[in-house]
């Protein structure tokens, strides 16, 4: 078996795992009043933090690129209520011609 | 289409606030939304989650080609990247194990990467137990339906899940995920460099657009503000995916104060 087919296999085993833990470990438990909003509150925090990571790092540096001006680009077209595809082709035009101009 | 999914998360069940787009009104309009016999708004079903989770499709169909695009260039081959899409069915993570494998690195630390870069599973997981339904092991399964977009969109923002909904909005993205890779994996090289087209600028993008639907009142802006701090200010110190998952510890804000 090589390498790659290896890792598939270990990642997806991973990754099922990863999803099932938390649903093993509480069953039908209900939680409580307090660990409820904390969990209210998860989805800003991740999320924020998957925009951020994606838009101005690369592996471990801080990279601050056209792609931050793409992201920038969709922000404004989601303040303007654009739909989302033309949110992500703002995101995308914008990329792409920033690394043109600039190569 | 956007707009489509707004209405059909303001709209849809309870009436009067369709089309109300902004992200406030949606809210103040959930308060008073209908609901279940368990005190809690409607599931609104399998088909509304696919047609919310559209959308999504569309962007997950380009990430799945520069995916395919780049474990091609690998050496990955035509069909390991899409057995890997099918049964990984995780673009962040595919992207961790390939570029580390790409980059020299082995098996374990491939795997270690996807692993801390789909850490954040467990407490999404954990968020979303109670609202499946069964035994632990068929909410281990229904639990194997979250990916990130279906899991933002199911979000009822009370702490609860619409079960079908998100199950239903995974549907047309797991599709997207396994035909973009397939599509990337084919044609490899012939489509260009995905940098240079760019097509990385799409993950952050997907991310943001659900963000914005996330601020609801002055607290979730001071948990996603923290939360992007937390992030920035581990990437350099962390292994990469650890920063999203210490982001998670800006939500324990709600541990104080009452709503």
């Amino acid at each position: 078996m090589s390498a790659i087919w290896l890792t598939i296999a270990l990642v997806a085993v991973a990754s099922a795992v990863l999803k099932a833990a938390g649903p093993l470990l509480l069953g039908d438990h209900q939680l409580g009043p307090r660990a409820t909003r904390v969990i209210t509150l998860l989805a800003p925090a991740l999320l924020t933090a998957l925009v951020v990571v994606g838009a101005v790092t690369t592996g471990q540096q801080l990279v601050l690129d056209a792609r931050l001006a793409g992201v920038a680009a969709a922000g404004i077209a989601l303040l303007l209520r654009a739909p989302m595809l033309v949110v992500l082709a703002a995101a995308i035009l914008t990329t792409a011609v920033l690394r043109q101009l600039a190569s | 289409m956007h707009g489509d999914a707004h209405a059909e998360r303001a709209g849809g069940w309870y009436g009067p606030c369709a089309g109300a787009g902004a992200v406030e009104a949606t809210w103040r309009c959930a308060v008073s939304a209908p609901t279940s016999e368990e005190g809690r708004p409607a599931d609104r079903g399998y088909a509304a989650g696919a047609r919310a989770g559209l959308p999504f499709a569309v962007a997950t169909v380009v990430l799945g080609v520069s995916f395919g695009v780049l474990a091609r260039q690998l050496g990955w081959g035509v069909v390991a990247p899409i057995v890997c899409s099918t049964v990984v069915f995780s673009g962040s993570a595919q992207f961790a194990a390939a570029s580390i494998l790409g980059a020299g690195g082995g098996v374990g630390t491939a795997t270690l990467a996807a692993v801390f870069v789909n850490a954040r599973f467990l407490p999404m997981g954990l968020a979303l137990a109670p609202s499946l339904a069964g035994g632990r092991l068929r909410r281990a399964l229904e639990a194997q339906g979250m990916v990130d977009a279906s899991w933002a969109l199911a979000n009822r923002g009370d702490g609860s899940f619409e079960r079908t909904f998100l199950i239903g909005a995974t549907v047309p993205q797991l599709v997207a995920w396994i035909g973009g890779t397939a599509v990337g994996a084919v044609a490899g090289g012939r489509l260009g460099d995905p940098e240079a087209l760019g097509l990385d600028v799409v993950f952050p993008t997907f991310f943001l657009i659900l963000l914005a639907e996330e601020f609801r009142d002055r607290r979730s802006i001071a948990v996603a503000v923290i939360g992007g701090l937390i992030a920035l200010s581990l990437v350099p110190l962390t292994p990469p995916g650890i920063p999203v998952v210490a982001a998670c510890l800006a939500a324990l804000l709600g541990l104080w104060g009452r709503e």
